[in-house]
């Protein structure tokens, strides 16, 4: 068969709702997109460790610390799924961390954003993770096999993540003044942000069309986020927050909110790597891996020693 | 580096040829320790499903992992660890005429007996 | 304050030995935490988490115990939060800094191996709830012991740096085992209930442990019979822990009225 017709016959596989496996014939453009975006969303789950991670010595509760440890450690879960189901498109997990650290990669921007408060680390819950879920339900839809998979699993994990969020939120919402100015004083400062993290207007991504002709994502870019605004600007009214949109209003006819232009000078900043904690970071995943590899080497040592004592032995 | 750095499980395809010797100027400076794939057994008496994959220098710190990476919430009560390179699969694009024989071998499957009702109610 | 010239009661005691117990797994539970997103691969920061987790959940448990003997109607974070170091009674060996990878492992392997013994005769004290609960953090404790262990071997038997990296970690902290087969009044009051472990009982398995591991590794055993550093059961520390708890305590005590459950 020719390159041609097997694309053909791909696509009509995709069509039919197929699920794609490791060993099948794809496109190698296929295959390429699919490395670029899972391994960016395996560095997301990693790096995204890092802001939350911030605060796990600071909790202020013996129940509030456990669940931030738990979820930081689903994060680093999360990413090691991601970067298994990367590997059987051929990409190990080595070089693309080689990539992030050589700073060639990208990660989600949101995580360029640091925690300021203990309220942050519940906005993230209940936002940052609120976004998340929206992208990884329908992901979990992906041609991809393996991909679709993980998002099944990470998606099963992560519901309890906002659902923590949320509810730290209404405490502090419903808590002293200094606690709701904490929380509202959060929601302004990620609200932008995680708005952003959908990406460029469909019209500006081009990457979009192909994802969705093959399978890979089901919706759009505006699409996805038009559904995360309506959705939490509902949860924030239900529990007296404000966001900080001046255009937001409910469109009675759409049943939709329609919201404000997101600042895209401010997101390609971030983007490029100008963003308030893009250094930092890099530089936490960078000394993790150069620190760590004493430890990596001293484990493969040891097992070529017992593997040699026993190839002796025999 | 002394391990491949891919799996055999998916080195046999051919698009990834082009594509590995395409990476081979990007040298890895760093070791990588092997895959390991990983299967759990959800319940007692239930078959092992694979669950996912990780690293790890040698079996023992394979099973440990895939402990705390696909069994922290319970999801297993037994774990099996196979290096990535062991395992040997059937090609997609074999489906077809791997598996076409069983089509015309009806007898293989209970739908082809018919059998009095009261012995049917029993199997 | 003084409490020199009234009785120790059974009830005191156990209040003490209680978050005693808990002051060491919080204190070491929080050095774990701080390795979440800075281990030497992800697979390895998953599992310090996980073993993070057990402890402070451990210590979660047993700080709910103490209250509830002590019975006067105080949460279990006020011990946690609103007590200064001269009040925190855990192990000075829990409460220093987390080192590098091999120092972390190194303490792991002491410190678990010392509870393993510990919670297999706290599994039998006269009491069902104690009983119960060291049951149920002993299953997650051996996980503990196998798991720095197989490290201990790895890096004392690994490469070249590794060996002198965990050999000089050992050598570091040996000065602070001493102290965890340490007992006073409030244990002996406690033994003679069934209420408390004796660590004189399980002390020479765990030399063995230990003798064995380390020389299984390549290690060398340094010197049971050195100088020891003790004071810890008193509240007398080492410089470290008074910023750990700054760290853990500050953004709890600067709003005392806020709830954040």
């Amino acid at each position: 068969m020719d390159e041609e017709s097997k694309k053909e016959k791909f696509q009509e596989r995709i069509d039919n709702g197929e699920t794609i496996e490791p060993k099948d014939w794809m496109p190698e453009r296929y295959r390429k997109q699919l490395i670029r975006m899972m391994s960016q969303h395996a560095h997301s789950e990693v790096v995204g460790m890092l802001p939350e991670g911030n605060w796990i010595t600071r909790a202020p509760s013996l129940r509030r610390k456990m669940i931030l440890l738990s979820k930081v450690q689903d994060e680093a879960g999360h990413g090691l799924y991601l970067y298994s189901a990367t590997e059987t498109l051929g990409a190990s997990r080595q070089e693309v961390i080689d990539q992030l650290l050589e700073g060639k990669a990208k990660y989600s921007s949101i995580f360029n954003y640091p925690t300021l408060s203990w309220a942050d680390v519940a906005v993230i819950g209940w936002l940052v993770d609120g976004a998340a879920i929206i992208n990884q339900t329908m992901l979990a839809r992906s041609s991809y096999g393996p991909y679709s998979r993980a998002m099944v699993r990470i998606c099963k994990e992560e519901s309890f993540h906002k659902k923590q969020g949320y509810e730290m939120v209404a405490t502090m919402a419903d808590g002293t003044p200094e606690q709701q100015e904490m929380i509202q004083d959060a929601v302004d400062r990620w609200w932008w942000p995680t708005l952003m993290m959908f990406g460029p207007h469909d019209d500006d991504s081009p990457n979009s069309a192909e994802l969705i002709k093959w399978g890979v994502k089901s919706k759009t870019n505006d699409e996805l986020r038009q559904s995360f605004v309506d959705r939490h600007v509902s949860e924030a009214h239900e529990v007296g927050l404000e966001i900080p949109d001046e255009d937001l209003e409910y469109n009675e006819e759409t049943g939709h909110w329609e919201f404000g232009e997101i600042d895209w000078d401010e997101f390609w900043n971030v983007v490029k790597g100008n963003g308030p904690m893009n250094k930092e970071r890099m530089k936490s995943r960078r000394e993790a891996h150069e620190n760590g590899k004493w430890v990596r080497e001293a484990a493969e040592e040891y097992a070529r020693k017992k593997r040699l004592a026993k190839e002796k032995a025999s | 580096m002394r391990y491949p750095s891919r799996s055999r499980l998916s080195t046999h395809d051919p698009n990834l040829k082009e594509n590995m010797s395409e990476k081979n100027d990007t040298e890895s400076k760093d070791i990588q320790w092997p895959l390991w794939e990983v299967f759990t057994q959800p319940r007692d008496g239930k078959p092992h499903e694979h669950a996912g994959s990780l690293h790890a220098p040698d079996a023992e710190m394979a099973l440990e992992n895939a402990r705390d990476v696909y069994a922290r919430r319970k999801e297993a009560v037994n774990i099996w660890v196979v290096p990535s390179d062991q395992i040997v699969a059937s090609k997609g694009e074999d489906a077809g005429p791997f598996f076409d024989p069983a089509d015309d071998k009806p007898y293989r499957h209970p739908q082809f007996y018919s059998v009095p009702r009261a012995s049917k109610r029993r199997s | 304050m003084s409490t020199e010239t009234t009785t120790l009661t059974k009830q005191d005691a156990l209040f003490e030995y209680l978050v005693r117990l808990a002051d060491d797994r919080l204190i070491l539970g929080h050095r774990l935490s701080e390795w979440c997103g800075h281990g030497p691969i992800l697979e390895e920061d998953i599992a310090l988490a996980n073993i993070s987790l057990d402890y402070i959940g451990h210590a979660a448990s047993l700080y709910e115990y103490a209250v509830e003997v002590e019975d006067k109607g105080r949460h279990r974070d006020n011990l946690v939060y609103f007590r200064n170091d001269v009040e925190y009674k855990n192990l000075k060996i829990t409460e220093l800094p987390k080192g590098d990878f091999g120092f972390t492992i190194a303490r792991q392997f002491l410190f678990a191996g010392f509870s393993y013994f510990l919670y297999k005769q706290l599994s039998d004290v006269e009491d069902e709830q104690f009983a119960g609960m060291a049951q149920k953090h002993l299953k997650e404790v051996k996980y503990h012991l196998r798991h720095s262990r197989e490290w201990v071997l790895r890096l004392g038997d690994g490469t070249d740096e590794s060996h002198e990296r965990i050999q000089n970690s050992f050598n570091d902290i040996w000065t602070y085992v001493g102290e965890l087969f340490h007992q006073d009044e409030i244990e002996e009051l406690l033994q003679g209930e069934k209420l408390a472990a004796d660590s004189e009982n399980f002390k020479s398995d765990w030399k063995e442990l230990v003798v064995d591991t380390l020389e299984e590794a390549t290690l060398e055993v340094p010197d049971f019979d050195q100088f020891m550093v003790e004071g810890s059961r008193d509240g007398l520390h080492t410089e470290h822990l008074g910023h750990l708890l700054a760290e853990m305590q500050h953004l709890r005590r600067s709003y005392p009225d806020a709830d954040w459950e």
